[in-house]
């Protein structure tokens, strides 16, 4: 069964002359383990589609599973759960709490849920010391770079137990390598069953993905095929 | 990468015997850049010729009666390969970009859609990366393949900027919706890529 399952959904901003389709009928499965990046230009819907499939927003029409569980028959609690339980979100403005440190932001989810803070605390200390940030734990988000705060996001997403990871441009303000071990977060994650999607323009980014689809005009316009295996590199056999 | 700088660099960490060189040449370079390896050994005798390398006969034979040479660089070898390091490449001419001439060519042809023209090689693209990455994904568990982390990066950002420069060609063709193809032909049959003629923009900017 899919972990995220979404149905000819749409969103429609706005009404009249200020009426703004930004999805058109949009199709996506994401299977446990799986990871999908979304590309598409600025405007074409990714974050749309990502709030939606987050529940943070409803569509105008369509259908949104999550887990089995159809996301327009919760109630708001029910949702609310579900996002703090099941669903790690990165948000491409990052949405830390000012009054939190780094290592309380990334437990906060956890302890909301019901988990001891220590237990709490040393996942948040696993996941920021896998993206480096260790000596950041203590920090409050104001006494931390963009690229830091980013990275402190995506540690609140994947901490505990989340089945389905979405993130929004989670290396907007990251260099190259920061990127990278972001990347190599979310995979682990997706090693563990968690199913993934990422919102990027960034090539390099979508490429650690098992499929990319790619946005337009709020539809899906193509996407990719499975990853071959990667022999297919090396025996020289590249098309021109 | 030239086979004699190749060989230079590998017997600047100490010397060898001509069929290690070899080995080690594969080694180093075969997965990423196969190159063709009968040159190592005319190569090692020019460099020799050259005074960039010297070699000594073993005291040991081959099996087919031949000597063993154990090869060393030189302190000329030396100068050659830190010159040859530092030294750019010419990267002054654009290289005939076959992508690149495809799109600049689908904007032309009357009944293309350039966006899917666009679309398709995007996608190629991407599929490529997908399978670098996986490579590299796999590759860091175990570290001591260094120099091949390093080529896929290479690849990875040249691919990158293809992709970038796709998604940047869309752009500025949305930018100027005004069909090209659809447009009275003006005859210019001498340039095979004309230069679009500047028009007005279209009040369509989002
Ligand atoms: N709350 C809103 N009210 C009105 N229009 C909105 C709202 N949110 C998004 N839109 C519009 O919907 C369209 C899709 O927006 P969306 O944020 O999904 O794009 P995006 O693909 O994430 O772009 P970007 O790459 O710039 O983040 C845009 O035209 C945007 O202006
Ligand atoms: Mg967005």
């Amino acid at each position: 069964m899919s972990m995220l399952e979404m149905r000819q959904v749409t969103k429609r901003y706005g009404h009249g002359p200020t009426e703004v389709n930004a999805l058109r009928g949009v199709d996506l499965c994401v299977d446990p383990g799986e990871l999908v990046a979304v590309m598409g230009p600025s405007g074409s819907g990714k974050s749309s589609l990502l709030t939606i499939a987050g529940s943070l927003e409803a569509p105008t029409s369509g259908e949104v599973f999550v887990g089995g569980a159809d996301l327009l028959a919760m109630s708001r609690n029910e949702t609310a759960r579900l996002r703090r339980r099941s669903i790690g979100y990165v948000f491409q403005d990052f949405n830390l709490l000012a009054g939190l440190t780094a290592a309380e932001n990334v437990a906060l989810p956890l302890e909301l849920d019901g988990t001891s803070v220590k237990v709490a605390r040393r996942a948040a200390m696993l996941a920021l010391g896998e993206l480096g940030l260790d000596d950041k734990a203590s920090r409050f988000p104001d006494q931390l770079s963009g690229g830091e705060r980013q990275r402190v996001a995506v540690a609140r997403a994947v901490v505990g137990d989340r089945r389905l990871l979405l993130a929004d441009e989670p290396s907007g303000a990251l260099d190259s390598e920061n990127g990278e071990a972001v990347m190599r977060l979310v995979r682990a994650a997706c090693s563990r069953g968690v199913a993934g999607v990422v919102v990027t323009h960034d090539a390099q980014l979508a490429s650690w993905a098992d499929r990319v689809i790619f946005l337009r005009d709020g539809r899906v316009a193509d996407s990719t095929a499975a990853v071959p295996g990667p022999e297919s590199l090396l025996t020289g056999g590249r098309p021109s | 990468m030239s086979v004699r700088h190749a060989l230079l660099a590998l017997l600047s960490d100490g010397p060898k015997f001509g069929l290690q060189l070899r080995q080690d040449f594969e080694a180093r370079t075969g997965e990423v850049w196969p190159l063709n390896v009968g040159q190592v050994y005319t190569t090692l005798q020019r460099l020799e010729r050259d005074g960039l390398v010297a070699g000594e006969d073993a005291d040991d034979d081959l099996a087919d009666g031949g000597p063993r040479k154990h090869f060393h660089i030189t302190p000329a070898g030396e100068v050659e390969l830190g010159h040859w390091l530092r030294t750019p490449p010419d990267l002054s001419s654009p290289p005939r970009d076959e992508l690149v001439i495809k799109v600049l060519v689908a904007v032309q042809v009357a009944g293309v859609d350039v966006h899917e023209v666009i679309q398709v090689h995007r996608r190629y693209v991407v599929e490529l990366m997908q399978q670098w990455t996986r490579l590299k994904a796999d590759a860091t568990t175990a570290d001591e393949d260094l120099g091949f982390a390093l080529a896929v990066d290479a690849e990875l950002f040249r691919l990158d900027s293809v992709v970038r420069w796709l998604d940047a060609a869309e752009g500025r063709l949305r930018r100027r919706p005004v069909d090209v193809a659809a447009a009275p032909a003006t005859p210019r049959t001498a340039a095979p890529l004309p230069m679009p003629a500047p028009r007005r923009r279209t009040g369509l900017r989002r």
